[in-house]
């Protein structure tokens, strides 16, 4: 899996915690979660644990502190993906 | 300081069936009975299988509120968010800007449960921690768990920004979140505040009653004739849910705004028998109840006779005759007609928490409307009730009643809580 096919399964997960659809009319890959799609910081677990089941993988809270923007998950997929595969 | 005057000018309701306030003064007038045979039930094994379901789902075509389903997953703060939506429409209140940042600090929501959000506990918490997995658990048990749940939706939705909290008194619930509603206009800390309370269907709560032998299992097949307050052959509650909420002004603003009032709030009292005497958890101590229905009366400054209708607890058990004898003896009528009393369970069940304020909106529609509904099942009325207040103070059919001006409206809980709010026609 590719890191666009990877962002696109986010972006899908990322949609179901926005109020609003206007917030995804303008975004890109260092759109703020919080701040710009919106999106509450307590359902950001709730993000990890879709993404988690999606890509069959555990994310450490460390590494969900790490989260600002819709690319960092995608980083942290990647990674957690690569290491797998070692 | 003064006392403010507090009027009533929006209701909403979720009750079976019934998601409007037409609606429900239409079943109300024609009474019709709202409870069926619950499968779910059966299947649980109760030997009591009816129920009153009042339906959480939320219009996907409510614009405001689908805003707010993201992280809404209980089933009582859904049934209160619906009825507060239908209850600030009905108040002519302008539906606020949800991007908005201004906040109302006048306004105040107490929104009552007994139940809250117990089915996110057994259906998602339990099978998770079988599992030791505690953090699958994600982020939003908590806030659709908690009772002030409903409080902090409704709070959010409208940006209120007074007082938002709950109270959980069993079944006086809801007269006491009307009460405290009352008291916060009156007194001055709130001008308007969002009353009311909700408890959804759930078999794992109404398992408690269905152990504790309170629930009617004798009348399965025929689910109508299962809710009989005040009859002889009363044997048991039937298990109801909704949500009942209420939108109270001061008068002042009321006025100032050219609100419609549907009637005033006179005032009302709680006490607890403190389980003496007879009482007991599930049982009043009748010096208690009497003292509170007296008490409301002389803190509304009202004469017993001036009641014109009760709209009673009465929730189908063997309690019933108690509860008229009791009315009857804090009310010292000598000789005068008792006024006319019914039981909205009869109708609805027993919703528990949600019963007071489903039932203080049922008695404002008929002092509003000028009627008395049909107090159903009441054919083979107890003798002792008969004799002590006579057969035509309990409505078979419902009554016109225009002139009525003056209601009054008590629930009982476990824990021996006795709780009244005194209701009048509104008058200049």
């Amino acid at each position: 899996m590719n890191k666009q096919e990877i962002k696109e399964k986010v972006i899908a997960i990322l949609k179901k915690y926005t109020r609003r659809e206007e917030v995804w009319e303008n975004f890109s890959d260092t759109s703020d979660i919080l701040n710009d799609l919106k999106i509450n910081s307590a359902r950001l677990v709730d993000i990890i644990l879709d993404i988690e089941d999606e890509f069959d993988l555990e994310v450490e809270d460390e590494a969900m502190d790490r989260i600002r923007t819709i690319n960092d998950v995608v980083e942290i997929i990647a990674e957690k993906k690569a290491e797998k595969k070692d | 300081m003064h006392k403010k005057r507090v009027v009533i000018t929006g209701m909403g309701v979720i009750a079976p069936e019934a998601e409007s306030l037409p609606l429900y003064d239409e079943i109300l007038r024609s009474g019709r009975s709202l409870i069926r045979h619950v499968d779910e039930l059966e299947a649980f094994g109760f030997e009591a299988q009816n129920g009153a379901i009042a339906d959480p789902l939320i219009d996907p075509k409510n614009e405001l509120l689908r805003l707010f389903e993201i992280d809404l997953t209980s089933d009582f703060i859904k049934l209160a968010v619906k009825a507060a939506y239908n209850a600030w429409q009905d108040a002519g209140l302008p539906i606020p800007d949800p991007d908005s940042e201004e906040v109302d600090y006048d306004t105040g929501v107490m929104i009552g449960g007994v139940i809250s959000g117990i089915e996110q506990l057994v259906s998602k918490v339990v099978p998770l921690l079988e599992k030791k997995r505690p953090k699958r658990l994600g982020s939003m048990i908590v806030q659709n768990t908690m009772p002030s749940g409903a409080s902090a939706y409704i709070s959010s939705i409208f940006a209120l920004g007074n007082q938002a909290m709950s109270l959980n008194s069993a079944c006086s619930t809801g007269v006491d979140s009307v009460n405290w509603g009352y008291h916060s206009v009156a007194s001055g800390w709130a001008k308007r505040m969002v009353v009311g309370a909700s408890d959804a269907y759930n078999p794992y709560s109404w398992a408690g009653f269905e152990g504790m032998r309170v629930l009617n299992r004798n009348s399965n097949d025929a689910p109508e004739k299962a809710s009989r307050p005040m009859s002889e052959s009363a044997k048991g509650f039937v298990p109801g849910s909704g949500a009942g909420v209420l939108i109270l002004e001061d008068l002042d603003l009321a006025r100032a705004r050219g609100a419609r009032i549907y009637a005033e709030i006179l005032g009302g009292f709680s006490n607890c028998g403190a389980l003496r005497g007879k009482g007991s958890m599930t049982f009043p101590n009748r010096e208690g109840v009497i003292r509170a229905l007296k008490t409301s009366f002389e803190l509304c400054n009202i004469k017993p006779e001036e009641i014109d209708y009760i709209n009673g607890h009465l929730s189908g058990t063997m309690a019933d005759p108690f509860e008229v004898q009791n009315w009857f003896d804090a009310m010292q009528l000598k000789g005068r007609k008792f006024p006319y009393i019914n039981s909205t369970k009869s109708i609805l069940g027993h919703s528990l928490g949600a019963a007071g304020a489903l039932e203080i909106v049922a008695t404002i529609l008929q002092l509003y409307n000028g009627y008395v509904h049909a107090s159903l099942n009441t054919e083979d009325l107890h003798p002792a009730i008969e004799k002590l207040i006579g057969r035509d103070a309990v409505p078979l059919e419902r009554v016109d009643f225009p002139e009525m001006r003056i209601a009054a409206k008590a629930n009982f809980g476990f824990g021996d809580v006795n709780s009244a709010i005194v209701l009048r026609k509104f008058e200049e």
